[in-house]
């Protein structure tokens, strides 16, 4: 099986540190795994996106022309990476930032979840990524949700770590939405 | 081996610097490999070693020269514009027959051009670049692993022959992650500098280290030896990798991010029974000519895939020698050819030769 992801957002949305903890959390049980950021002049103040691989073979090539799922955190990452995914896959927005309306438009599956809004009661925009991963596994199933709260721990410098049990609160939320 | 780690390509040539027994370091930044100097500015004063960023990349290739000159191991890192601000100093390196390591994390021009990936460098890299009779070995990784395994391998292959070794990599490769697994110790062998200008000590005569020799007879002997050296180095280091090869239709040769890609088309074409072989050249200098050109008999052509407007295919036909057609397939300015566009132009190629 091999996942191949697009993660897409404004820059401070959490978009490559989403990608990194999947990539992380895959390497972790065993899998194949490979994380590409875009760093073009498009950072700055545009979207920033990440391509994500999680495989169970050799990844071949990092760079994604296709997505079996595109994570769209804002309006214009949904209005790029609709026609990326291949059209047995889905998107996942942040339906904060992509309103319901919108997500009709296309003829491919689409999830949601408020996950800004969400971040924002629990005190913390930051946390709005770990929502979206949460709702990525209860859709894929694709990595343990034990995966990511080890990853968290490794990936996190020591100062933040208090903040991982509010974070795993976040995940659980979305694993249930 | 030890534990796999998830780690960014530039922090992984720096982590290979260091576990390479390279403590000083040179550098000025530019995208995309400034990781490479914050890593170091971090970890080689903590290990007591150098890290500097000079006024420009002219003048940190100076103080490798210097370095290298006292017998140290020594590195500097770049990308495109940077390094052709260092050539004047690479071909001096080459002169003095110092050892030395240089990192391009290659992005596309000419000029300033842009900060994507490219592999546009490569005749600057192989064919000269600076002035004068020399070469460089280049070393050409496609993976995270291969930056670690083959950044430590360079330091060794630079101080065996007393020569520039660089790493070229490019932009894609030093802003991706993948997993990378570390030795937990490494095999550095280390070379005896009788030549360093390290302070006389009981040598009982002073070292000289230069790269002017205004005696016709006397430079011509330089000359002589360094070719002598070059063309050992292409009996003992040549490296490639063939993956696909038996019974392929048609060769494409391709080094670092393009030959990734190649992996995904080579299952792509087999679906609808299209053999396609790829052939690696992990050496750019000295460039496998030998083992490319063995395939010649057996496939309907060949298929040069680079970022660059054709530079590789240049050595693909020194190698082939006209027994083949060959192909050339590249994307400029930072684009990369998707796995269609390469299947497709594989399949244009194919009927063109069955005709």
């Amino acid at each position: 099986m091999q996942y191949e992801i697009i993660i897409a957002g404004f820059g401070g949305q959490g978009v490559l540190s989403a990608g990194r903890l999947l990539v992380y959390a895959g390497m972790l049980e065993g899998k194949h795994v490979s994380w590409l950021p875009s760093y073009g002049p498009e950072m700055r103040g545009g979207t920033a996106n990440c391509h994500v691989i999680i495989s169970d073979e050799e990844v071949g090539s990092p760079i994604l022309n296709f997505a079996d799922i595109a994570i769209c955190m804002n309006l214009p990452s949904f209005d790029k990476f609709e026609s990326f995914v291949r059209d047995d896959g889905f998107i996942l927005c942040d339906t904060s930032m992509v309103s319901i309306e919108k997500t009709k438009e296309t003829s491919k599956k689409v999830y949601g979840i408020d996950a800004t809004t969400k971040a924002f009661e629990l005190g913390n925009k930051a946390f709005a990524n770990i929502f979206i991963i949460g709702k990525l596994l209860k859709i894929t199933k694709m990595l343990k949700p034990e995966s990511i709260e080890k990853a968290l721990y490794d990936v996190l410098p020591e100062k933040k770590h208090h903040l991982i049990p509010i974070e795993m609160e976040a995940l659980k939320v979305g694993l249930a939405d | 081996m030890g534990e796999k780690v998830l780690m960014k390509g530039n922090d992984v040539i720096a982590e290979a610097c260091i576990r390479a027994g390279c403590l000083h370091y040179f550098g000025y930044p530019i995208t995309p490999q400034t990781e490479i100097s914050h890593y170091l500015s971090k970890r080689l004063p903590e290990l007591g070693g150098t890290f500097l960023q000079a006024e420009s990349e002219i003048a940190a290739i100076n103080m490798v020269y210097g370095a290298s000159s006292a017998g140290a191991r020594v590195m500097t890192s770049s990308s495109s514009p940077g390094i052709s601000l260092k050539q004047e100093g690479i071909s001096y390196i080459a002169g003095a027959e110092l050892p030395a390591v240089v990192i391009n994390v290659v992005r596309c021009g000419p000029g300033l051009g842009g900060i994507l990936p490219g592999q546009c460098d490569y005749f600057q890299a192989t064919k000269g670049g600076g002035h004068g009779d020399y070469r460089n070995i280049v070393l050409a990784p496609n993976s995270v692993q291969e930056l670690y395994e083959l950044t430590v391998k360079s330091f060794d292959l630079a101080d065996k022959y007393r020569m520039l070794c660089m790493v070229m990599a490019d932009g894609s490769m030093g802003q991706m992650m993948e997993a990378v697994q570390f030795k937990d110790e490494e095999d550095i062998q280390v070379y005896d500098k009788p030549w360093a200008t390290n302070g006389m000590g009981c040598r009982g005569h002073s070292n000289f280290i230069t790269s002017v020799n205004v005696n016709p007879d006397e430079l011509e002997k330089v000359n002589l030896r360094l070719q002598a050296k070059y063309r050992e180095v292409e009996k003992n280091e040549i490296r490639y990798e063939e993956i696909n090869c038996e019974n392929a239709d048609i060769m494409v040769v391709s080094y670092g991010t393009t030959s990734r890609i190649m992996k995904n088309v080579i299952k792509e074409a087999k679906k609808i029974g299209i053999n396609v072989g790829l052939f690696r050249p992990i050496t750019l200098w000295p460039y496998p000519y030998e083992a490319l050109a063995k395939h010649t008999d057996k496939v309907k052509a060949f298929l040069s895939v680079e970022l660059s407007a054709g530079q590789m295919i240049e050595d693909v036909r020194l190698a082939v020698n006209g027994k083949s057609n060959c192909y050339f397939y590249g994307r400029m300015g930072g684009h990369i050819p998707s796995q269609k566009e390469l299947l497709d132009e594989i399949i244009r190629i194919l009927e063109k030769e069955d005709k």
